[in-house]
């Protein structure tokens, strides 16, 4: 079925008893040509990209939970093209081109909304690295601008200016950064992936990788032994554990990363807007909430929900860049499983068992890549090459030493 | 979360820095193989489950301590002093067993 305005409209003349689910759920096959472990964001869309870039659909995805009960129902919903080093930076510009054509490839509303980005600064040093990194933002052919404190009070004349600790000097603006709704993107890319015949198969976890002779075979799963030729990893806080099914430890270590929404409020904040030296950011979403977070809880966990020592914190850096949000209520709190990497920067590569791809290290950016994600992971895995934009992603690149460490702290996965 | 640490007793996380699994005891010998390097400063089992950890009493009595901690529950088992521990020393055997 297509989505448009005018079926909203007749089906509301009709009592909306016209609409079918948005996809099948199938029986497992005894075998597929491709088996992607995860229904994640990144899962869905590698699906969705070998079915419609490769001509590939007897593709499975495996997901333990129900589609979208990962991460990618978690985040805090930031997209954007502002990174820094060769190698992220083209990757990411890609990602949002993707996300720019979106709705109408998907027939689908992601509510991909491009409100603008403003990173804020508060030293001549930070002004400086900020300057920088547009000019790279500008160079990788996406948008830029370096705001003095005036320029930001206009967009943004409810900050704390003043504030002792971290007095804001100006910010780095990119105008297409912005928000989109989070799970939609997972039903979206679904919707999608199963309209080309991929099946979608919830409730089903995979619990071991066949590998015979150094070539992967199949997966055995809660649902039954499934054959494949090619199986990827795309499984995110839970990449050690899956790819340990296949005899690997990865460079990735899980930790905690916490958020929060507060009750809806009227339209007050307009942007998107990062406080880093705070370790804070903050959006409002179209029904009103504003959603903010900060940074991990800075220990390896896999429960989703963190400790208070963070919820204090963020809370904080929040009521020192916007005194304003002090009356508004917390609704709730939750926390997601994060695959850190070393550098902080993620890995889509081959691994050393023939057939088996992996997809992994999105650390607390993954939203943004979902797209250029699915769409490198499926080039990778329908043709054997990394995509141009993403072949710096190595799995061996820490062995080697070719680190993507864009924030310059060091390869250690509690840095970034 | 609290932990316990030997020589101040049951302190609130905020006092501690958290810095990685414990492989980061079992450093390789002069001489080892770029493989164990690799393995020792990047790669990891990252359990679900029970893990040992290496936390640094910041703002108490400044010791390192190996910590065993459950990463679904948030559980703290233990904690030892890393002193004592020496360069080299290879890794308890059967000690990694993820859930
Ligand atoms: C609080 C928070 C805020 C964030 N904010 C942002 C942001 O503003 N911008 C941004 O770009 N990124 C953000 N992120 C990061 C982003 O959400 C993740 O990097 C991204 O969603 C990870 O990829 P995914 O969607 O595929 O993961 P997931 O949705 O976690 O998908 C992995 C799936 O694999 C499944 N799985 C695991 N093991 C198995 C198994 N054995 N068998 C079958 N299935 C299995 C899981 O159930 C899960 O559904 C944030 C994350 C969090 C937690
Ligand atoms: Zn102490």
């Amino acid at each position: 079925m297509r989505y448009s305005g005018l079926k909203v409209f007749t089906e509301g003349l009709f009592g909306n008893k016209g609409w079918t689910p948005a996809w099948r759920d199938p029986q497992p096959k005894a075998e597929y040509d491709v088996i992607i472990i995860g229904g994640g964001g990144h899962g869905l869309s590698t699906a969705y990209y070998l079915a419609k870039n490769h001509g590939i659909t007897n593709v499975a995805v495996l997901e333990k939970g129900y589609l979208g009960s990962g991460n990618i129902g978690r985040n805090t919903t930031i997209v954007r093209a502002n990174y820094f080093l060769q190698g992220n930076s083209e990757f990411y510009s890609h990602s949002l081109k993707l996300w720019e054509g979106l709705e109408s490839e998907l027939n689908y509303n992601v509510m991909h909304s491009q409100r603008g980005l403003i990173n804020l600064f508060h030293s001549d040093g930070q002004r400086d690295a900020f300057a920088r990194r547009g000019n790279m933002m500008l160079s990788q052919g996406d948008d830029a601008i370096l705001l003095d404190r005036e320029g930001v009070r206009e967009h943004l004349p409810y900050l704390d200016f003043e504030q002792t600790r971290f007095p804001i000097y100006g910010g780095l603006y990119h105008p297409r950064g912005g928000s989109a709704r989070h799970d939609a993107v997972a039903w979206g890319y679904a919707r999608g992936a199963d309209r080309r015949g991929v099946d979608l198969i919830q409730n089903c976890e995979v619990t071991g990788i066949d590998i015979e002779n150094g070539v992967v075979k199949g997966v055995q799963t809660t649902r039954g032994a499934i054959r494949a030729k090619k199986v990827g990893i795309v499984v995110a806080g839970r990449s050690g554990q899956v790819a340990a099914m296949a005899g690997m430890r990865l460079p990735i270590e899980s930790h905690i990363l916490q958020a929060f929404v507060s009750e809806g409020l009227k339209p007050v904040i307009d942007h998107v807007i990062s406080f880093g030296m705070g370790h804070f950011y903050i959006s409002q979403s179209d029904k009103g909430g504003l959603v903010f977070g900060g940074d991990l809880d800075f220990y390896a966990s896999y429960a989703a929900r963190g400790n208070l020592p963070m919820v204090e914190h963020v809370m904080e850096a929040g009521m020192t860049l916007m005194p304003m949000i002090g009356r508004a209520k917390v609704l709730r709190s939750w926390g997601g499983i994060m695959d850190m990497s070393p550098d902080g920067s993620p890995i889509i590569d081959k691994t050393h068992v023939d057939g088996l791809f992996i997809d992994c290290g999105w650390n607390y950016g993954g939203f943004k890549a979902v797209p250029a994600s699915g769409w490198c992971m499926a080039h990778l895995m329908a043709t054997g090459q990394p995509h141009e934009v993403a072949r710096r992603f190595r799995l061996d690149r820490f062995a080697t030493g070719h680190l993507l460490d864009e924030e310059g702290t060091g390869s250690q996965h509690n840095l970034h | 979360m609290r932990i316990p640490c030997p020589l101040c007793g049951l302190r609130d996380r905020r006092e501690f820095y958290y810095y990685g699994s414990d492989d980061y005891l079992h450093r390789p010998g002069e001489g080892a193989a770029p493989e164990a390097w690799d393995a020792y400063l990047h790669l990891r089992d990252n359990p679900a489950g029970v893990t040992r950890d290496l936390w640094y009493h910041e703002t108490g009595c400044t010791s390192w301590l190996v910590v065993t901690r459950n990463t679904v529950t948030h559980e703290i088992l233990g904690a030892e002093l890393v002193a004592g521990e020496g360069q080299g020393k290879p890794a308890p055997k059967g000690r990694r067993k993820a859930s």
